[in-house]
């Protein structure tokens, strides 16, 4: 119970964020929600499935430039939100079918060629997304402090969201036979579980909050292009974070990202020119130590394993 | 008794490229029975079971369950609907406990309303195979013989109709053999039909009330196992025509 209520209340500091500290702090914190949404929803497809998708970056950017438009069209600002959410939904249980048939490496090129198809589309259709030049979207109006909070205070909406849905998958039926699945597929299908259904809901699940989140950050940074919205590092990031934090778990994905978005701040302020290779260096070095993630680590032992979920744990028990 | 049969196989035929893996096969299980598929290595024999429950589609012929063509069904559907296999290599849900492994087969293919109630089921069927005391040890951590009857819990939490063992005494020791035999008595002795595919003639001649012959993809004989183990046809198979040869002479003469 201890890490619900450090959940609890690092929810509490974000929240008060804008009160005690200036902008810069702000716009970190919305950073932490941000990323720590994506990280969780990961955790859906690559955690509980074990099916390692590298498409992040392709429902992110489908969602800002989905949202972007709507809300340039003149709807009210949660509208173009919701509607980004609907549209990545509705791509990802579509695309699921095709590709959730391929497996391991195989899913994992197939998932980043998704990222690359939506850039070169958003960058050649320039009638509709402004090609390479860019979209500008419609600034907040309000001021630099409260736009500050909205935006924050949205992107922490989407994180709590995301959390609840995978407590709620990580009791159900669901994460039950998507655990089964990530370690057996063709034994879970001989049980009596519909694998191309499961894999598609956690493939879907991983999307739609993705969406939600690029449509928020486009209204955000009311500026996106394809390179930043279709964007390989973030792809690629947020696997890591999640692996750093413990795949699978509910709380993994949070820490993780956290503690990847304060490393990179800090080590992208100290070492200007060199801040990629070694944030570079940091992750192989925690992913080669930290196997399960920090969730895993020794002092875990002491929680029970119903509350994260870890599969892991009695193998650590039994072999110690 | 229903006379209607609960699982009927009708010409059914896999090819494999030019390979004929089981070519046109027909056979019918009766409610409650137990019978016997034996045939030397690479007959077709596990071919057939991926047939029947889903695993690859048949080139041909039908595969009807309890009246209904089920010919194209997804193994998952086979397992929803009563037939239940094990295989013959333990597929096991390795960093689940055992209890966890039970509970799955209860909650998607058996009648588990929730979680709970499926742990509860799987708690029984455990005791009954006699795992009992490992029920919250990691399934990778079981030796061979306890992930056989692991295999047969999970198979049984799915409340089967129809139950396919895949060889699940295969590299078990004689008295391991032995308590398997127990467990597969009483298993039919709850009413469910059993298809044994065995390579071991003392589980399969004691066992099956009536055994099936499969070589080269072929049935080549089937009957009740006395008679069928006579059969030159059976003799030649596993042994040889030479041998099959000398056994008919020495009949002959007495």
């Amino acid at each position: 119970m201890r890490s619900s209520a450090f959940f609890i209340l690092s929810m509490l500091v974000l929240a008060a964020a804008p009160f005690i500290a200036d902008n810069y702090v702000v716009r970190l914190c919305t950073f932490l929600c941000m990323y720590a949404a994506l990280a969780l929803s990961w955790n859906f497809i690559g955690g509980y499935a074990g099916y390692p998708s590298f498409a992040t970056a392709g429902f992110f950017g489908l969602g800002a430039y989905a949202g972007a438009l709507t809300q340039n069209l003149g709807f009210w600002l949660p509208l173009p939100w919701l509607f980004a959410t609907v549209v990545v939904a509705l791509f990802a249980a579509g695309l699921g079918f095709a590709i959730l048939r391929m497996k391991g490496h195989y899913f994992a090129i197939g998932s980043i060629s998704i990222v690359e198809i939506l850039r070169l589309l958003a960058s050649s259709w320039a009638q509709l997304t402004g090609g390479g030049d860019g979209l500008n979207v419609r600034i907040l109006p309000g001021g630099p402090d409260y736009a500050g909070r909205v935006f924050l205070y949205s992107m922490m909406a989407v994180m709590i969201a995301a959390f609840i849905t995978m407590l709620c998958v990580d009791r159900s039926r669901l994460g039950f036979g998507l655990r089964c699945i990530k370690q057996n597929e063709d034994a879970a299908d001989m049980i009596g579980i519909d694998v191309t259904s499961y894999k598609t809901a956690a493939f879907t699940l991983s999307a739609m909050y993705c969406g939600t989140i690029g449509a928020i950050y486009a209204s955000w940074v009311a500026y996106i292009d394809p390179s930043d919205a279709f964007s390989i590092l973030l792809t690629l990031k947020v696997p890591v974070m999640t692996l750093l934090g413990g795949p699978g778990t509910v709380y993994g994905p949070i820490l993780g990202a956290w503690v990847f978005v304060l490393l990179e701040e800090m080590i992208w302020a100290k070492f200007l020119e060199y801040n990629r290779a070694i944030l570079g260096a940091v992750i192989v070095l925690l992913i080669f130590a930290l196997p399960g993630g920090l969730l895993r680590m020794q002092w875990r032992r002491k929680w029970p394993s119903s509350v994260f979920g870890l599969p892991g744990l009695n193998r650590l028990k039994e072999s110690r | 008794m229903n006379a209607q049969p609960i699982l009927e196989v009708k010409g059914l035929s896999r090819a494999f490229g030019g390979v004929k893996a089981v070519n046109d096969v027909s056979f019918a299980l009766h409610r409650g029975e137990i019978v016997g598929l034996i045939g030397p290595n690479g007959a077709g024999k596990t071919t057939l079971v991926n047939l029947i429950t889903g695993v690859v589609p048949p080139s041909s012929g039908s595969v009807l369950f309890d009246g209904q063509d089920v010919t194209y069904q997804r193994p998952w559907q086979a397992a929803r609907r009563g037939l239940a296999r094990t295989f013959q290599i333990v597929q096991p849900f390795p960093e689940m406990t055992v209890l966890e492994n039970v509970a799955a087969g209860a909650l998607f293919a058996g009648r588990a309303a929730n979680r709970a109630d499926a742990e509860a089921q799987a708690l029984e069927h455990l005791a009954f195979v006699g795992l009992a005391q490992d029920a919250h040890r990691p399934a990778a951590a079981l030796p061979l013989p306890g992930r056989k009857r692991l295999e047969l819990a999970k198979s049984l939490a799915m409340r089967p109709k129809v139950l396919l063992l895949d060889e699940v005494n295969a590299g078990l020791n004689s008295g391991e053999v032995d308590q398997a035999l127990d467990l597969m008595r009483r298993i039919a002795a709850q009413g469910i039909t059993i298809l044994i595919i065995e390579h071991l003639m003392k589980v399969v001649l004691t066992l099956s009330q009536r055994v099936l012959v499969l070589h080269q993809g072929r049935l080549i004989s089937s009957g009740d196992p006395a008679s069928v183990v006579q059969d030159p046809q059976v003799v030649e198979a596993y042994l040889g025509s030479k041998f099959a040869e000398r056994q008919r002479r020495m009949t002959a003469n007495g």
